[in-house]
């Protein structure tokens, strides 16, 4: 009995240092990293300059409709009458009709505002991110339309499911309270 | 007309800016004549940081709820309503993210990766987990834990797995952390969010390959309790060896076992240990000389395991987005292969260096390489310590719960008569008081 006894103690005394060291596992752990966190949150964004409009965005996405849009930096814009982001390749006609339109989705919007000059914007609800504008936009025009990670709609993936997907590393990690890299803005 | 226009100008572009760069101003913007305001670029804000700490807050109190139903209150029906909360809140609100076991790969990253600054909810949400389980044992995986509680929920029909069987297949996740951990820490990807078999049920879309495995778990589930948690989850095995010096642990019996034996076949998850007969005596020769071996093999078997994985570390590193494309260049420029793709196309119009690439790509071989031998290693070392801890022998008197295994579910305490007795007695002194 009394041999039983001193085994029991001697393995509450092992259980005992295993847990201390596991403790100070941890703690090591935390102050390793402690100077490596930071306090806000990342998210998922493009990088518009390194984006070459795949089209990976508007099918990779786990949400059925993909949480990537097309933005317009209007600054940017040079307003053009043939807008190659917003025409097909072989237009039958310089009008708004939809077998013109480049945007599977008809999600441009074309308004005219004076003479030569005509605005353009997306319609977020429908455009699926699938980029064949911008692809137009940045070989013809002034490259003002571009991809973003709308974060209205992404569900911040730990691992993002395009980015795992993109051909050239455009997405990144970005502070969530700068969660925009917008063309010609400084990413502000 | 239109057409031959369109050619002319596309031409004229073509000849003027080869190569085209990206943004550049072919149009200068229009001074409008009308007073026309710019639209702004509307930029929808991310999820707020507060909401991370509502999250850590709503965690620490589960957690801490969780702890206190399991070792204090000793309420299955408790447990199985704040397991219902977390699968709300963590699965379908939060939609499956941030969650502990794929914040392991966080961790890691930024251990290996000096510019991965971890979100502080990420470290929290590994930790606070963990430093509960050395405390109270697996209080996570019984009420917390998203997954864990779909699992729970769609058990019907328990069979149960034979304890070699279970402890075999139980290699997977090992082998399946020491994945996680290797390709987090090279930066190729993170296995365990990509693979998240009931991620898809908790944003209610999701690829389809990823929708099948996870109504494949689920129906396994159904006969087979928890199978991610016992045999794939990575969090869970290190939860696992952290429980079993917990300072307080899950008892079957309120108080003192009688070996009634009615709580033999309540845990669905095989972690209930049955008294030990006495220990023949020509048996424990054998297993002491079966011992002596094993412990000789194990050095054998971790080089063999080591060098096995180090061996296909060439495909594995295929993972990784620069190791593919440096090999999909080598082939374009080896003309083994014809045409592009959007990868190949993207990098040569960045204009680098090819060299500078394959470096890069051998740079992370080297690693993957390196990494093999040690993932290799740490499976075949589990492999090997679980052999000897087959040889190894226990004594019980009891029936107690496993520490490892035992997921404080909860299931086994009505089960026990003096749990009733407990009940009973609680109970008249609750009358009596009134």
């Amino acid at each position: 009995m009394v041999e039983n006894k001193e085994d029991v103690t001697r393995r509450r005394f092992l259980r005992d240092s295993v847990w201390g060291t596991f403790l100070a596992g941890l703690g090591a752990t935390v102050g390793f990293l402690s100077n490596k966190t930071r306090s806000s949150d990342t998210v998922w964004q493009i990088d518009p300059d390194t984006c070459v409009a795949c089209g990976n965005c508007a099918t990779y996405c786990v949400l059925e409709e993909s949480a990537v849009k097309c933005v317009h930096a209007y600054a940017m814009c040079g307003y053009c009458r043939i807008c190659f982001g917003f025409f097909g390749p072989e237009p039958a006609d310089i009008n708004t009709g939809a077998e013109n339109q480049l945007c599977p989705t008809g999600a441009i919007v074309r308004t005219f505002v004076e003479d030569p000059y005509y605005e353009y914007t997306i319609d977020e609800k429908l455009c699926n991110g699938c980029g064949k504008c911008v692809k137009g936009c940045n070989t013809f025009g002034n490259g003002s339309l571009f991809l973003q990670v709308r974060h209205d709609r992404c569900l911040n993936c730990n691992e993002c499911a395009i980015a795992a997907a993109c051909p050239s590393g455009a997405y990144k990690r970005v502070p969530a309270d700068k969660p925009y890299l917008l063309k010609g803005m400084d990413h502000a | 007309m239109l057409r031959l226009g369109y050619i002319i100008i596309i031409t004229a572009f073509l000849l003027i800016l080869c190569d085209a760069g990206l943004g550049v101003e072919r149009f200068p913007p229009p001074e409008f004549e009308t007073p026309h305001p710019l639209p702004e670029t509307t930029t929808p804000a991310a999820r707020q940081a507060i909401y991370e700490y509502i999250d850590v807050i709503v965690l620490l109190a589960a957690l801490g709820l969780s702890s206190y139903l399991i070792l204090k209150k000793r309420s299955r029906r408790g447990i199985f309503i704040l397991m219902v909360f977390s699968l709300v809140y963590f699965g379908f609100w939060r939609e499956g993210c941030v969650c502990s076991i794929g914040a392991i790969q966080n961790i890691t990253l930024s251990i290996f990766d000096s510019d991965y600054a971890i979100p502080i909810g990420a470290l929290l949400f590994f930790l606070l987990p963990l430093v509960f389980t050395l405390f109270f044992g697996r209080s996570f995986c019984a009420a917390v834990c998203p997954l864990g509680a779909i699992q729970d929920l769609v058990l019907l029909r328990p069979v149960s797995v034979p304890g070699w069987l279970g402890s075999g297949l139980r290699l997977f996740a090992y082998a399946y952390l020491g994945a996680a951990v290797l390709f987090a820490a090279t930066g190729s990807a993170f296995i365990v969010c990509r693979y998240d078999p009931f991620i898809s049920f908790f944003r209610l879309s999701g690829s389809l390959n990823i929708l099948i495995l996870g109504a494949c778990f689920l129906l396994v589930g159904a006969f087979i309790g928890r199978p991610y948690c016992r045999f794939v989850c990575p969090y869970g095995v290190i939860l696992r060896q952290l429980s079993r010096v917990s300072k307080w642990r899950v008892t079957i019996t309120p108080d003192e076992c009688v070996k009634c034996r009615l709580c033999e076949d309540s845990c669905p998850f095989g972690a209930i240990k049955q008294p030990t007969a006495k220990w023949p005596a020509h048996d424990y020769d054998k297993s002491k000389k079966r011992l002596g071996l094993l412990i000789i093999l194990l050095p054998v078997l971790v080089v063999l395991g080591g060098w096995a994985a180090a061996a296909i570390s060439g495909s594995t590193s295929r993972v990784h987005a620069t190791v593919r494309l440096a090999e999909r260049i080598y082939m374009e420029e080896a003309g083994t292969v014809e045409g592009t793709t959007d990868a190949s196309s993207a990098f040569r119009a960045t204009g680098k260096g090819m060299e500078e690439l394959y470096e890069e790509a051998s740079g992370i071989r080297g690693k993957l390489a390196l990494g093999g031998w040690v993932f290799g290693g740490f499976v075949a070392l589990v492999g090997g310590l679980k052999l000897i801890g087959v040889s190894r022998r226990r004594r019980r008197t009891d029936y107690e719960a496993d520490r490892a295994s035992c997921v404080a579910c909860g299931r086994c305490f009505e089960y026990c008569p003096k749990e009733h007795v407990r009940l009973k007695k609680a109970k008249e002194a609750g009358e009596q008081s009134e």
